[in-house]
């Protein structure tokens, strides 16, 4: 076990966990930040994408004791009320289904467009493509990408 | 005009109230209802009036609706909502909607499966919104004196004409509860729907795109426990023995022991599929600890013998269940199914005399498809919260059919099914799985050994190897034709294991003089269980691959040549229990032909076309394939959807474009492999799953407008996706595809990548 300090949504958190956790766990375990989903635990299907200092990341596989320093941000911290641009145009597009993939997936998108806002259907298709929608919603994923860069 | 019985019954509805005042009936939704729009229009009222079990009124006019099927991504809990307020003739922005708990007294059928959710729902859901309303116009009667047949409604406002009052539903709701129930009352007219047949916003959007906690993964309670468990690691292996000392002085663990679904003399219902009914549960205090000792655990597991056990089969009746022995290969599976093919199979029907006309037949054209196993791989694995201690239960957990699992539960737990309360959670992905819910009574059991609550939590590979699988199917489907191709005799021989897919009494039985339809099954260990579009998401496939194939032989357009039979089937059918509308299927043909402009494809584009009904709906989908730089590219799938009456279109269309994704993703790739008893892929990085590159282009879902009642929707345009794949691969390729998945044999064809 190891005492460690954490930064998640700009709010700093001490946890007594075992340094070898997955940052997933932390979250969803001792922060109680559920947003942030399991779904494989070895990196392949995106829905436990966060942030660390603006990167996408797949938390299912970062030990918690590799992000002390870092600025985390998750599915909670991207707008104060479901209001950014991101949120607005999956709401928009009313993208989700069953929506447990969907908070992996916005957050990829916010990396994203963090990085390239007018990005190219293949750009688009390329950033989004480690993400997992089972239930099938990659068409409207790409239109609200799309709004969402056009409205950043 | 449409005037229905209420069946409502004020006195059942009051017991059902009095035990929720008893204090199990926890009301279990923490988050205060979802508004359909984040602009409230109104507010929490001080006061709610309940009208019946899905309606109450606050005061200040706020409306809640109570959706009450579980909710697994089809959009049952906009969708019933709407169909509620619309004949409750109340204003949506006005709504709350909640998910209703297991309430068997205040709900019919709350399962979600079978695409029957709004079908069945469709008249029970309009009669309590028309009750409702009823009530409010009775209670404006009685307090303005004046005939209730004189009132009017419209958007939440009670008005009556010639006295000028009027009065918001808050206003009448105190007294309108107090009413009795109206033996009778009148629908609307379809033309007067408002809502129903207007798209309106998933409820739970804003929770869902802000990461709210919705999922029974997500739930957590003070003083709750982590479990983690371990099945055997092959089908035809059982628990032999654990050491719990192994991991029990590991940090964080609790307790480390075995459980078992099923007590000795239970009698199963046909859902009571437990792969694994005795494994080990790992507790302790977080998540990742319990996953450190279930990778440590030392356990030993043995060969299970051949079993057998009591139950009660889908049609109610008594039998007996069997589990035979041995540990299962693919390849087995392969030339097994070859040797039955062979054979004669039990014949499900016969028309004419197909014998006598293949023999005289000028040519036989014989085609065999197959397809594997396949996973669910819901996106939120199997898990459940369960609290259960003093003769009490609670469990919360993601389910398509409570009512199924309540026995199994009640037997395992040895709590009498009226101190068990099941709450029903958001699911993250169903399409079958979780109609079979025994991960709700292993973390029951898990609660009631360590006398504390607990969430209970399979890993991706728990999940992907613990059964209930899309059984693996093949058929072999004849045609025989004269000299001048001419159609003189049609058979199918199809099965699976464990199941034959085969519906015999569907199209295109009922089509041809001379028609035989045969199936036969091999028993297994491997459990397999409803897979979105059951039985039907392979025969579409190999049935319409087929048609295509022959329609070619015989010189003719794939459409034109279907139409041809349905044509004989709508005006002189053979045999009397055909089971589809030959109208309505060339209907949903006819509109896609002309949505996709059928005859004229554009540049470099390769079609395949392909129909199908079941679910009661009917769906032909054309697929547009584009080879680019060797990689089979799908541009676009146009969709033509005779399901009804469509309350929610672009959530319909949605879950259409879905169904299609899913079905392209199978054909290429989906496929569970065995050997020796041992799942071959167990997580994501072997087993491929359709992904954004992957998905078409665009698709588009057109459905025919008319005024019949709701049918199938979550189903019905998952299976004829498969074959318009398939032909349009052909059309690209050269060659017929004749077993799935289709991806490794593409690689194969020279410099073809995917």
């Amino acid at each position: 076990m190891a005492t460690l300090n954490l930064k998640v949504n700009k709010k700093s958190y001490t946890v007594d966990v075992d340094p070898n956790t997955p940052v997933l766990w932390v979250l969803r375990d001792h922060l109680n930040l559920v947003g942030t989903k399991f779904g494989c635990g070895i990196a392949q299907c995106g829905a436990c994408t966060i942030h660390m200092d603006g990167a996408a990341i797949r938390s299912c596989s970062l030990p918690v004791s590799a992000v002390a320093n870092s600025e985390l941000t998750t599915i909670e911290g991207i707008s104060e009320n479901g209001d950014h641009p991101v949120q607005k145009a999956w709401l928009e597009h009313d993208v989700p289904q069953c929506g447990y993939c969907q908070a992996g997936q916005i957050m990829t998108a916010v990396a994203l467009l963090n990085e390239n806002p007018l990005p190219s259907d293949q750009e688009i298709e390329n950033a989004m493509n480690g993400n997992i929608c089972r239930c099938g919603t990659y068409l409207r994923i790409k239109a609200a990408v799309k709004t969402a860069s056009q409205s950043l | 005009m449409t005037i229905v019985k209420t069946n409502m019954d004020r006195r059942s509805f009051l017991k059902a109230s009095a035990l929720a005042g008893g204090g199990l009936m926890l009301s279990f939704s923490w988050l205060a209802g979802c508004k359909p729009t984040p602009e409230q229009a109104l507010t929490m009222p001080k006061e709610w009036f309940e009208l019946n079990s899905y309606i109450k009124i606050g005061e200040n006019g706020a409306v809640t609706l109570f959706s009450p099927n579980p909710e697994f991504g089809s959009n049952v809990k906009t969708s019933m909502p709407m169909i509620l307020a619309d004949e409750l003739d109340t204003d949506w922005k006005n709504v709350f909607v909640e998910q209703a708990d297991f309430y068997p007294e205040r709900y019919d059928r709350q399962f979600t499966g079978g695409s029957q959710g709004i079908r069945q729902g469709w008249t029970p859901l309009r009669t309590a919104g028309a009750t409702a309303r009823m009530m409010l116009v009775n209670a404006a009667a009685q307090t303005w004196k004046v005939p209730a047949g004189e009132i009017t409604t419209e958007a939440g406002t009670i008005h009556h004409k010639s006295s000028n009052k009027k009065a918001g539903y808050g206003e009448m709701a105190s007294l309108a509860a107090t009413l009795p129930v109206p033996e009778e009352v009148k629908l609307k007219e379809i033309k007067d729907f408002k809502i129903i047949g207007n798209s309106k916003k998933n409820v739970d959007g804003l929770n869902i795109v802000t990461g709210k906690p919705l999922f029974a993964i997500d739930h957590k309670v003070d003083g709750m426990l982590y479990s983690a468990i371990v099945h055997p690691p092959a089908f035809g292996m059982k628990l032999k023995s654990f050491d719990a000392s192994s991991v029990k002085s590991m940090p964080g663990i609790k307790d480390v022991f075995s459980i078992n679904v099923f007590t000795e003399e239970y009698e199963r219902n046909f859902f009571d599929v437990a792969t694994f009914p005795e494994i080990v549960a790992i507790v302790g205090n977080s998540t990742w600890e319990v996953l450190q000792a279930k990778k440590a655990l030392k356990v030993e597991w043995e060969n299970a013998p051949q079993s057998s056990f009591a139950m009660t089969d889908f049609g109610g009746n008594k039998s007996t269940g069997s589990i035979p022995a041995g540990l299962e290969n693919s390849a087995d599976h392969k030339a097994k199914m070859a040797e039955y093919s062979a054979k004669p199979g039990n014949i499900l029907r016969r028309d004419g005399d197909p014998e006598a006309q293949f023999k005289k037949a000028a040519k036989v054209i014989e085609r065999t498809y197959s397809a594997p196993f396949l996973a669910h791989n819901t996106m939120e694995p199997m898990n459940c919260f369960a609290d259960v201690k003093g003769g009490k239960a609670v469990v919360y957990g993601p389910t398509q059919a409570p009512e199924l699992i309540m026995s199994t539960l009640a037997q395992a737990l040895g709590i009498p099914k009226e101190n068990i309360q099941i709450n029903l959670a958001r699911m993250g992905g169903g399409f079958g799985r979780r109609a079979y819910s025994h991960h709700l009574v292993e973390a029951a059991l898990i609660s009631q050994k360590i006398n504390a609550p607990v969430k209970m939590v399979y890993t991706r590979e728990d999940d992907m190897t613990s059964g209930v699988y899309r059984p693996t199917y093949t058929a072999t489907y004849r045609a025989a034709l004269d000299e001048n191709k001419n159609l003189l005799a049609f058979h199918v021989k199809a099965g699976g294991i464990p199941e034959t897919p085969i519906a015999p009494n569907r199209f295109p039985a009922g089509a041809i003089d001379n028609y035989l339809a045969e199936g036969w099954q091999i028993e297994s260990n491997i459990t397999i269980g409803a897979f979105r579009a059951p039985r039907s998401n392979f025969i579409a496939s190999a049935e319409q691959s087929f048609l295509d194939e022959l329609a070619e032989e015989m010189g003719k357009d794939p459409i034109a040549f279907r139409l041809e039979l349905l044509k004989r089937a709508e005006t002189n059918p053979v045999g009397e229990t055909n089971d589809y509308d030959a109208k309505r299927y060339a209907g949903v043909l006819e509109l896609v032909r002309d949505k996709s402009n059928w005859n004229t494809p554009p540049a470099g584009i390769h079609r395949g076309v392909s129909a199908y009904f079941c679910h009661n709906s009917y769906v032909a989908e054309v697929l547009d394939l584009e080879m680019k730089d060797n990689q089979p590219t799908v541009q676009k799938v146009y969709a033509a959807v005779d399901c009804g009456i469509v309350i929610n279109p672009d959530a319909a269309a949605n879950m259409g474009e879905g169904a299609i994704v899913d079905g392209i993703g199978n054909a290429f790739f989906g496929e569970l492999t065995f050997t020796n008893g041992v799942p071959d892929k167990t997580n994501f990085d072997k087993y491929r799953m359709i992904r954004q590159k992957e998905a078409p282009r665009s698709i588009e879902v057109h459905f025919v407008k008319n005024d019949v009642d709701p049918t199938g929707l979550g189903e019905p345009l998952f299976p004829p996706v498969f074959a318009a794949l398939a032909n349009s691969l052909y059309k690209a390729t050269g060659k017929r595809l004749y077993d799935q998945p289709f991806q490794p044999q593409l690689i194969e064809m020279g410099n073809l990548k995917m």
